[in-house]
């Protein structure tokens, strides 16, 4: 099955009819996904600006990374849950639309970036815990993060808005 | 006096119309307006989790706290100006919104409570303040930004 056949059969389902014509729970679930903002990417932010060398400078990196650490995993565990119900409330209109495609590939390079960034500069962390201006590398991967965070965002919320959308899709 | 002929004033403005007759403008404008809302909310919980003792405990809270307030500071402008432009192209519908009055409601007295009482017992000194005071304003502090924040949202969704 394609991926746009899997949306429709989605689309059909009764828990994605239900969820979309909700009066209260698709706004409610809209909100949750719109505040875990705060809570995941403000962390999220926070620990990039120290990478940076912008806040918490005399606070150690292993500490700010190691101690939100946890507080972000949570939030992205609920920002994604509620990102995915979204989804699944109207999934072939939001398959078509192109911030969502552009969204996505955005939160991919994010993942990656993450990824190459704890498995790179971070393992020597030890050496550069209280620098004030960590090295290049970490610097690099912060401004990238905040950089492809933005875009996350902008595109995020404009997904909402249709005019991209193809004729007749709603 | 009522309020409404000067939220009629606010949607005659340039600004407002510009806004309002642009397909892009508010979109645009709202986005970075969620920026400014991950960058208050992430300064407004590192300070919080550290009053409530959930993180960074062996930092010194003062140090946290002073460096926070600026990107709370920062964020909140951000917020502020996007938040005027946004409201000026549909004061009329914020007047009869009761989210909007909710958020307002909420909102005068979160950034008095961050800008004194919050940072007051952020700067005191740690062994002579019970814990139990810096829960308590990290408590009210999360409460006000969070009803802030979900009645903003709820904005868009009435009315």
């Amino acid at each position: 099955m394609s991926l746009l056949g899997f949306c429709q059969w989605l689309e059909k389902t009764p828990w994605s009819i239900a969820l979309h014509e909700s009066l209260w729970v698709y706004p409610i679930v809209e909100s949750v996904h719109v505040l875990t903002l705060c809570w995941f990417l403000g962390l999220a932010v926070m620990v990039d600006l120290r990478l940076v060398g912008l806040a918490l400078r005399r606070v150690p990196v292993s500490q700010v990374a190691g101690q939100l650490g946890p507080w972000m995993v949570a939030g992205f565990a609920v920002m994604a849950a509620s990102g995915a119900l979204l989804f699944y409330a109207i999934p072939v209109r939001t398959y078509l639309n192109i911030f969502f495609r552009i969204k996505v590939g955005m939160l991919a390079l994010a993942g990656v970036n993450a990824w190459v960034f704890q498995k790179t500069v971070y393992r020597r962390v030890a050496k550069w815990d209280l620098d004030a201006a960590p090295p290049r590398g970490a610097r690099l991967a912060a401004w990238v993060s905040l950089a492809l965070w933005v875009c996350i965002v902008v595109a995020g919320r404009m997904i909402a808005y249709n005019w991209f959308d193809p004729p007749g899709v709603h | 006096m009522s309020l409404l002929p000067f939220f009629e004033w606010c949607e005659r403005t340039a600004a407002g119309e510009a806004i309002r007759n642009s397909l892009w403008l508010f979109p645009v404008i709202e986005s970075f307006h969620l920026l400014a809302l991950a960058l208050i909310g992430g300064a407004v919980l590192v300070v919080d989790l550290r009053l409530l003792g959930l993180v960074l405990r062996r930092q010194p809270l003062a140090d946290l706290a002073r460096e926070a307030q600026r990107w709370l500071a920062g964020g909140l402008a951000v917020m502020i100006v996007t938040g005027l432009a946004l409201f000026s192209s549909e004061a009329i519908k914020c007047y009869y919104n009761l989210a909007f009055w909710t958020k307002m409601s909420a909102l005068a007295p979160a950034i008095v409570f961050a800008f004194t009482v919050r940072r007051k017992v952020a700067a005191a000194d740690e062994s002579r303040l019970r814990p139990l005071w810096r829960k308590l304003t990290a408590l009210v502090s999360i409460a006000l930004w969070f009803v802030v924040a979900a009645s903003g949202r709820w904005i868009g969704f009435s009315g």
